[in-house]
């Protein structure tokens, strides 16, 4: 009865591309992403208002038609510095996911394949780090270090770092098994080799689902450590720096000071954990 | 006949919905089976057989859907009753035994609690429900039911969760009793002991039986009558002895005679096999579903489907029954099989092994010697638990045995650890592994696959690689085309070829052949088999062949070694192990295999004293066999049986 | 079963011994986060207090007291946030990944699953906001700080904490019914799903004796390890809605670098952590009967 079940997960990988493109949920969040993307990129011109300009004549106007999202306090544009709050918070996150991917596929390829005391070690030092939440890891260590946007990367990076390595290290036992590598040692290859050669592009499926998670969360611990202030720093026009600036103010009904921002973040990560999530199911098909 | 029948299945099609497109996995399927008969659906793997049974039951994968005909238990129509009718059919007239009884049963349940649910349904008093329960086990042979009541599943063995299931299906005494492949995953022994049982319990409950399988052998133990499935149809249909001594189908036909039958060995014949290979399940195919593969076929078979022929109680969709005799080809000369030269290739001195330590100590391998001859094929026989993957695991080096054992290549004694043998050593020892998707990576081309063990084993690189890569896979008779795919691309038998070329990559002179073929369907197991032999033949290596099928082994082996928990219990040429004198364990494992229930008395751990199969041994000497290791004793100066009976005794 | 706990405790990586390589990695990560978590945490504790002994104590800040005086108010103030939490999201994530298995791929699942995974990526100060600018700014239903009046009663206690908790609540619905889902799922396709289904039985029966033991394994170690993303929602959700917290606590001392405080409130938490665990290690053995058994399975 498996049979055909069986037979579908059988066809080719480049048939991966179309099988995301026919998902609704995957062109949603890439169109989403793309949009934040393109504002990231080539915020300078698409905004109307030069987003650091600050004019004291018109603080916390509401929304316009001259200022579609209103002003701040200081009178800059919202909607311009909400264009342009992509930009750090796009080059951090990724930069970081990045740095978590290498580091976390490494360690984990090194410990699910040496096995014993190697990975007996790591593990712990995995699960030590594990065990606290992301946010404190990054806020102990921008507290020691200080925080600037290359101390954010690395921070990121390496608290990401371990749960990367854990999964792509259960993968890698589960592969280690196999006769492959038994007849990889049979021809004596050496452990580099088999490895990055053997058993890397087998356990990539995990590395690249567990990537795109990791993108959204560091998106996500970006935007929150901005937030308690310890993320990115005055005067960029990062979204969570932003509503960190102003949240103080909606006690008095200045909303727009904020909600743009926090819409901005939401729609970024949801587009993030929607293309996460297709390329999850894609695979599993 | 006017009794209703047990199940009445009238021109049943079912198809599955894979990608919003339906594949029809079943076409028109009709059969009938009587009051306490049993009937036996056969077919390779894909052809729909299981599909068929779970049909019967209404109980179809979420994509699967009825397209037509009609199922009719003692004379109900299944697709007709409402939820609760349905419900009561089962509870009362239909009971299922799974092939996989570790996962049919609830790993959260006791046995017990699991089996009272049965008699909860049928009413039973919650008060009587244990005993019944208990009751039940004890018709199915379990000793101890009581503590067996209470266990969990994953505290028994294969065997005995097989006979809880047994007992959970016949508790309501059903009138019809479905059988999926009930003993498919247990070893020969267990196997044997549980088809007596099913055969002595369907006589006391007089259930009807639909039983599925894929091996021809037990269905011919278990039937009165047969029906083969090939690709979703059902070819042929007949009393069970009829049809399998006068087959009218040609695929029929085909696959018996695939077989390995006994009198048989590798210097007499190749074995016959079928062209091409199976069908995707649910492929799309225009007249006769063999066709593509049939000796017989003409265009009249690839446009028009056969329509059922033959008079009761046979049937066949043939359009050429009347042609069979040509199939009847001489058989083909046999591969010049090269006498086996009496130096030795391998020996093994003493060879343990032991895994973990203190009391979680299990000796899988007690100080095995053996030796292989050069150019001889040395079949390694023995259940789970034998120690036969270790056994080959020591021999490549993948395992360091436990110290003071020895494997000695040419002459030379090999390094225990494969880093620190030469690259000679290395070369000159390799493995086809049991399962191809295992043992090819998945990300590789098979030409990657092939080529990467030439370099590395060879040195070989570039244009000169690429030619020896392509004559090796002309040797295992793949074409070109294949080069750059991946293992996915290829079916099993094919795969399992690539991991011969591979295993050759490096001009071995020991190959292990790891159960080669027991992932395979039979119509491709032969053609492997042949390929095997061939390549011995071509290249003049040695091979341990390691198999359960008993049938198999003897028909490539020239000696046969028997293992039991990880003891050398016999060694001798294969056709003295066959006929005796035989270690008492090598006739239990013979007979089971045969069909019949061995004798074994008692559940049988490994021993720590004595012989290792004494628990067991319907031949023991008590006050002996319990306390003394038996020594080698060479019953023919080729053949060492471990057993402290004589010579006379060991022939009977 | 206390001798299973005491022997997991113990070094070595038992925890994946015993439930061997191919075992649901959850309740791997769950034994091996436990086994892991707090020795290193031990050694920095005792650096600290080496630190602390011997070098300045940093006396310039403004509390001159020693550090529990703020330590366990502040825990008790995040203990009754994260049980109002708590008490909602559990029973919610597991009705929703249960309705989500028993409806598979039909609109209720669909609806369950997106909204989880939106509640779940969208982080705490951002659905924070949006709560406080509908429900306390614009409708004036719930206050805009957590923190009651000092005499206020157990209601009055709640009805602050109720806005507060909805971020968290969010956070960890989706984690929990994409867990329960899963293993529902797994549970449901089950070779002895289909025995029981088989038997005959009722399928309302089968759900309850079946499927739902069986299913509820994993979630309870998701549950658990995601205590420790909660307390990190914490410390953003005491500082949005002004609550004396051990989030809060933990900021303040990082912003002033007051590194006593804040090693104490990070140690307090890799503690509650491993008690977490441990908890859940307890209930994961009293229902899994290949575990009180030994590792025999």
């Amino acid at each position: 009865m498996t049979d055909i079940a069986a037979q579908s997960r059988a066809s080719a990988p480049r048939g991966l591309a179309r099988r995301l493109l026919t998902r609704p949920s995957f062109l949603i969040g890439s169109i989403v992403v793309l949009f934040w993307v393109v504002c990231a990129l080539f915020w300078p011109v698409l905004v109307p208002y030069d987003p650091f300009y600050t004019d004291l004549m018109v603080p916390l106007k509401p929304p316009s038609a001259t200022h579609w999202f209103g002003t701040d306090q200081l009178g800059r544009d919202v909607f311009s510095r909400v264009l342009a709050g992509a930009r750090d918070i796009l080059t951090v996150a990724p930069l970081a996911t990045l740095l978590s991917t290498v580091v976390g596929t490494t360690l984990g390829l090194i410990m699910g394949y040496a096995g014993g005391l190697v990975d007996e070690v790591l593990s712990r030092i995995v699960d030590a780090v594990l065990a606290l939440p992301v946010v404190i890891v990054a806020l102990l260590a921008l507290t020691s270090i200080g925080a600037s946007m290359w101390t954010l990367l690395l921070v990121i990076g390496f608290s990401f770092s371990p749960i990367i390595a854990r999964t792509v290290r259960a993968s890698v036992l589960a592969e280690r098994q196999l006769d492959y590598v038994a007849a990889a040692r049979l021809r004596r290859e050496n452990h580099l080799y088999t490895m990055f050669v053997e058993i890397l592009p087998n356990v990539l499926g995990p590395v690249m689902v567990e990537m795109t998670i990791r993108l959204g969360y560091a998106i996500f611990t970006v935007a929150t450590l901005s937030f308690i202030g310890f993320g990115i720093q005055p005067p960029s026009p990062d979204w969570g720096l932003s509503i960190s600036t102003n949240y103080g103010l909606i006690g008095g009904g200045y909303w727009w000071t904020v909600l743009f921002d926090g819409l901005a973040i939401a729609t970024l990560v949801v587009g993030v954990n929607l293309v996460a999530d297709s390329i999850q199911g894609a695979l599993n098909d | 006949m006017t009794e209703v029948p047990a199940l009445s299945v009238q021109g049943l099609s079912v198809g599955y919905t894979v990608k919003g497109v339906l594949q029809h996995v079943l076409k028109d399927v009709s059969f009938t089976i009587g009051r306490g008969e049993a009937f036996g659906l056969v077919g390779e793997s894909g052809c729909g057989k299981s599909t068929a049974a779970y049909a019967v039951l209404r109980y179809l994968a979420r994509n699967g859907s009825v397209e037509g005909g009609e199922i009719r238990i003692d004379g109900r129509d299944v697709y007709q009753l409402d939820a609760a009718a349905l419900r009561a059919l089962r509870r009362e007239k239909v009971a299922v035994v799974y092939q996989d009884p570790g996962r049919a049963l609830n790993p959260s349940i006791r046995i017990g609690d699991q089996l009272a649910e049965v008699f909860e349904l049928l009413g039973v008093p919650a008060a009587d429900r244990a005993q019944r329960s208990i009751g039940m086990l004890e018709k199915v042979r379990i000793k101890n039911a009581a503590v067996v009541a209470r266990s969990y599943p994953h505290q028994l063995s294969g065997g005995m969760q097989q006979r809880v299931a047994i007992a959970m299906a016949l508790a309501s005494s059903p009138t019809l009793l479905i059988l999926d492949e009930p003993t498919t995953g247990l070893d020969a022994t267990v196997e044997a002991e549980v088809l007596d049982l099913i055969q002595a319990l369907r006589r006391e409950f007089d259930a009807s039986i639909l039983f599925i399988s894929h091996n021809l052998a037990i269905v011919t133990r278990m039937c009165d009558r047969v029906g083969v499935l090939y690709s979703g149809r059902l070819v042929e249909e007949g009393p069970t002895r009829d049809l399998f001594a006068a087959p009218c189908h040609p695929y029929t036909t085909e696959l018996l005679r695939c077989l390995p039958r006994p009198g048989m060995d590798k210097a007499t014949a190749p074995l016959a096999t079928i062209p091409g290979t199976l069908p995707e399940p649910g492929s799309v195919m225009q007249g006769c579903v063999f066709a593509a593969r049939c000796r017989l076929a003409d265009d009249r078979c690839r446009a028009e489907d056969p329509p059922p022929e033959g008079t009761a109680p046979r049937m066949v969709r043939c359009h050429h029954t009347d042609r069979l005799a040509e199939l009847e080809t001489e058989a083909e000369a046999p591969v010049h099989v090269r006498k086996a030269a009496g130096a030795a290739a391998l020996e093994l001195r003493k060879v343990a092994k032991t895994f973990g330590h203190g009391d979680q100590k299990v000796r899988a391998l007690r100080e095995v010697s053996l030796t292989l001859n050069k150019g001889e094929t040395l079949g390694l026989v023995g259940e789970s638990g034998s120690g036969k993957t270790t056994l080959a695991r020591a021999m490549l080096g993948l395992i360091a045995p436990d110290a003071g054992g020895e494997v000695v290549l040419d002459g030379q004694v090999l390094h225990p650890d494969l880093k620190r043998r030469s690259l000679d050593q290395v070369k000159a020892l390799q493995i086809v592994f049991q399962n191809p998707d295992s043992a090819l990576n998945r990300s590789h081309s098979i030409a990657r696959i092939i080529g990467r063990s030439m370099t590395r084993l060879l040195g070989l690189r570039g244009a000169a690689r690429g030619e020896k890569v392509k004559s090796l896979l002309a040797s295992v008779r793949l074409a070109d085309r294949f080069l750059d795919a991946v293992p996915k691309q290829l079916s099993g038998g094919l795969k399992q070829r690539v991991a011969i070329a591979r295993a050759f990559a490096g001009d071995p002179k020991v190959v292990i052949c790891d159960e080669p073929t027991s992932a395979l369907d039979v119509s491709v197991q032969a053609a492997i088999l042949n390929l095997l032999v061939e390549m011995q033949a071509q290249q003049d290596v040695s091979y341990v062949f390691i198999s359960h099928d008993l049938e198999v082994v003897r028909y490539v082996s020239d000696r046969i070694a028997v293992l039991y928990m990880g003891e050398l219990l016999e060694v001798g040429p294969a056709a003295e192990v066959f006929a005796g004198p035989q270690h008492p364990y090598t006739r239990t494992l013979l007979a089971a295999s045969s069909g019949e229930a061995p004798g074994i008395t008692g559940a049988g751990g490994p021993q720590a004293q004595g012989c290792i199969f004494h628990a067991l041994c319907p031949a023991r000497i008590d006050g002996r066999c319990e306390t003394e290791r038996p020594a080698e004793k060479m019953v023919t100066p080729d053949h060492m049986i471990r057993c402290h009976l004589e010579a006379e005794a060991l022939r009977a | 079963m206390l001798v299973f706990a005491g022997a997991r405790l113990l070094p070595g990586d038992v925890g994946r011994a015993m439930l061997g390589p191919f075992a649901d990695p959850a309740a791997v990560a769950t034994l091996n986060h436990q086994l892991g978590t707090d020795r290193p945490l031990l050694v920095q504790y005792v650096d600290w207090i080496g630190d602390f002994v011997t070098g300045d104590l940093g006396q310039s800040y403004s509390y001159r007291a020693p550090v529990a005086q703020f330590l366990w108010p502040a825990l008790l103030n995040s203990a009754k946030l994260a049980l109002v939490a708590f008490c909602m999201v559990v029973p919610l994530g597991i009705l929703g990944g249960v309705m989500g298995a028993l409806y598979r791929d039909r609109a209720i699942d669909r609806i369950l699953s997106v909204t989880g995974m939106v509640a779940t990526v969208v982080p705490e100060f951002v659905s924070g906001l949006v709560l406080l600018l509908i429900f306390a700014v614009w409708l004036h239903w719930f206050p805009l700080s957590a923190t009651a009046p000092a005499d206020a009663g157990v209601l009055t206690q709640f009805y602050h904490l109720i806005l507060p908790s909805i971020p968290l609540v969010l956070i960890l619905f989706g984690y929990i019914a994409r867990m329960t889902r899963t293993g529902m799922i797994e549970a449901l396709d089950a070779d002895y799903t289909r025995t029981a289904i088989l038997k005959g039985l009722p399928r309302a029966t089968v759900i309850r004796r079946h499927v739902l033991r069986n299913a509820l394994l994993p979630t309870i170690s998701v549950i658990s390890t995601q205590t420790v993303y909660l307390i990190g929602g914490l410390v953003v959700i005491e500082i949005l809605f002004r609550y004396q917290g051990i989030g809060s606590l933990i900021y303040t001392a990082a912003n002033k670098k007051d590194f006593p405080i804040l090693q104490a409130g990070i140690m307090s938490i890799g503690v509650l952590f491993t008690i977490m665990t441990i908890l859940a290690d307890l209930l994961y053995a009293a229902l899994n009967p290949r575990i009180r058994f030994g590792g025999d399975g």
